[in-house]
């Protein structure tokens, strides 16, 4: 190319980089609609990168302003409206692709052998996210903040021994207040986002390492071509990254119409109780998690002693770590596998049922639905080895289909 | 003295949730259109019967004319009260807090978020359900906030009726009138808790607009460069990759 090209690639990898992850990486042809969900998610974080940095510039992290700096930001910012609705849509809009991406990893058995690495990362980012998602909800410091922030710590009261020393630390003192306001702020805005965009980046060459799974959960480098390519890959670049467009495109109109439509959601992505001051003399009736977090929320309430709760829920969070080595069957796509399908599809079923019974009041007639829910969650880790080692498979085909 | 105390405690806890009493009972949602002519209307109802107690203090005078258009004039005469209002500072009641809570007890809330809070649909009906209970302080019940400290304000537009529902005195306005003059005030509430609404909702459609278009056009990129791959399948729809175009980017190798 040109000179000014060839002194920079004397000196930085670009044109190697761009070769390796662009333009020589070969992608299954056969992706479907659940594949945009990854350049998206990538997408959406950069953008809340951007809204973040924005919200920051005009927040202070303090018990006695904090409610009145977003408000500030709300009524008085111009276009202050617009980066806060970005960033707080934006937080359930990141979780309902994170559900998406990480059921298509299950669907399609892309956590098996040789991607149980590229999993395991995946589903650290989803656990770095529910935290730093955390974060940035006490933040604003409405009543719901307030308890959210309050209950939550107290979560870390139930570790043995040093328990009550994290949840102090965790609060910067005995309450929620400005030292809370403060160190979450530092969290939510530096250390979770370092931890994310390391992890970020170590999934995206993990996945380049092995390789794209497909819906059919064939290997595609089984079958290469004279010229050393997979024959049913093709260049990531141009042929993904024109498609990954297209796909960005769609999503921001979605994004685009909650935004200026429904920016609350009807108090599903804001809810009404964020919109009261922070009052530790006014209690909340019930403090329910946001949507995203409340299947976990129900299991943690299934069970009516808090330890045994607490250790539900954290069971719960840590089983599909263990994902990789609990499913035993040769088949890696739930395509081949009818039974297999029939249990993930149950399981997405249970999750958002578990959702939406975890935004409701604490009452005996949610307690069968909580416990049966778990019950199930927890099932289908345990049952997955014996099902998977004797469950009847279809015919896999040597290459990927259309 | 310590129950005396009790009660504002208490009140104030309701007040502030307004949650779990409020919406025991079933809602009614405002009639008619929410616009910027309702919201005007309703700001100037607000200003003569409700921002004698009650603050929107983070909607700022100025903010009614960038957002609905009215003229520093008319928010001067029709919205800011004649003592000490800022025209570039939040809405102010006109008593001061301290007396607001020697005469009823607790200071009047806030009405910035209120709607955000509990919805318009109970705004709504919690303004249009006082009834006359000659055993409270004020001569004043509600429905769907039992025991509330504020009396009934608008009892001579809409009349004065028993918990049974007999009138006792009738308003001065039809019933019809009545109804969407306090959907008016509701509407003006809906706006302060959030002024970007006739923002949001004028950018909207150019917004969207754009989106498509950009989608359109992405979607015939995309169909462009999927060309060589589409013309080369065969009859099972494998790809015939050695026959693709060496890619661009590539430099030569050989």
């Amino acid at each position: 190319m040109s000179k000014f090209a060839d002194w920079l690639n004397d000196r930085f990898p670009a044109r190697e980089m761009m070769r390796e992850h662009m333009t020589e990486y070969y992608a299954p042809k056969n992706f479907n609609i659940l594949y945009y969900t990854g350049s998206l998610l990538l997408f959406m974080f950069f953008l809340q990168l951007i809204s973040g940095f924005l919200l920051m510039a005009h927040y202070v992290p303090t018990s006695q302003d904090a409610f009145n700096s977003v408000q500030g930001i709300m009524y008085d910012t111009k276009w202050g409206w617009l980066i806060r609705y970005m960033h707080v849509d934006g937080v359930s809009l990141i979780f309902v692709l994170l559900y998406l991406h990480i059921g298509r990893g299950m669907l399609y058995g892309s956590y098996r052998r040789p991607r149980e690495l590229l999993w395991i990362i995946g589903y650290v980012i989803y656990i770095l996210m529910m935290g730093e998602a955390f974060f940035g909800y006490i933040l604003p410091f409405g009543n719901l903040s307030y308890w959210a922030g309050q209950v939550i710590t107290s979560i870390l009261h139930a570790i043995p021994f040093i328990g009550p020393g994290l949840t102090t630390l965790a609060r910067g003192g005995p309450g929620i207040g400005t030292a809370t306001l403060e160190r979450f702020l530092a969290l939510h805005t530096v250390l979770w986002f370092l931890m994310l965009v390391a992890m970020i980046l170590m999934h995206i060459l993990a996945l380049h390492q092995v390789g794209s799974n497909n819906p059919d959960g064939i290997e595609i480098k089984a079958l290469k071509g004279p010229d050393g390519h997979p024959l049913d890959g093709i260049p990531f670049h141009p042929y993904y990254t024109v498609k990954d467009i297209f796909g960005v495109a769609v999503w921001l109109t979605i994004f685009a119409a909650i935004i200026f439509y429904a920016p609350t959601m009807h108090g599903v992505f804001l809810e009404r109780t964020t919109f009261f001051r922070a009052n530790p003399m006014v209690g909340l009736p019930d403090v329910t998690p946001p949507w995203y977090l409340a299947p976990y929320y129900a299991m943690l309430r299934a069970v009516p002693n808090k330890y045994w709760g607490i250790g539900l829920m954290a069971l719960a969070i840590v089983l599909p770590f263990f994902l990789p080595w609990l499913d035993r069957n040769p088949v890696h796509s739930s395509r081949y596998r009818p039974v297999y399908r029939a249990m993930i599809i149950l399981m997405a079923v249970v999750f958002f049922t578990l959702a939406w019974v975890g935004e409701q009041p604490p009452l005996p007639k949610y307690f069968f639905i909580e416990r049966l829910g778990a019950a199930i969650y927890i099932g289908f880790y345990v049952l997955l080895p014996i099902v998977s080692s004797i469950e009847p498979t279809r015919k896999v085909p040597e290459r990927v289909q259309a | 003295m310590m129950r005396k105390k009790g009660v504002p405690v208490l009140v104030g806890a309701l007040l502030s949730l307004g949650v779990t009493v409020a919406h025991a009972g079933s809602l009614i949602s405002p009639p008619g259109s929410f616009s910027k002519s309702t919201v005007i209307a309703g700001a100037k109802l607000f200003a003569d019967h409700c921002s004698a107690c009650h603050a929107v203090s983070n909607l700022r005078y100025n903010r009614l004319a960038i957002d609905l258009g009215m003229s520093k004039a008319e928010i001067k005469k029709d919205i800011m009260l004649p003592s000490g209002a800022n025209y570039l500072n939040g809405m102010k009641p006109a008593m001061s807090q301290a007396e607001a809570k020697k005469w009823f007890g607790i200071p009047p809330p806030n009405l910035s978020h209120i709607v955000r809070a509990e919805g318009e649909p109970w705004v709504y009906t919690y303004l249009t359900s006082f009834y006359w209970d000659p055993t409270r302080p004020s001569g004043w019940n509600n429905r769907v906030f039992p025991e509330v400290a504020m009396p009934n304000v608008l009892a001579s537009w809409g009349g004065i009726y028993t918990k049974s529902g007999k009138q006792l005195k009738a308003g001065s306005e039809s019933p019809a009138a009545y109804h969407r003059q306090v959907a008016a005030i509701v509407a003006f509430l809906r706006y302060a808790s959030d002024p970007s609404i006739f923002a949001r909702e004028a950018l909207g459609p150019y917004v969207l607009g754009a989106l498509v278009l950009l989608s359109l056009v992405s979607y015939l990129l995309k169909k462009a460069y999927w060309k060589d791959i589409d013309d080369r399948r065969d009859a099972e729809g494998h790809i015939n990759t050695s026959a693709m175009p060496k890619n661009k980017t590539k430099p030569d190798d050989t």
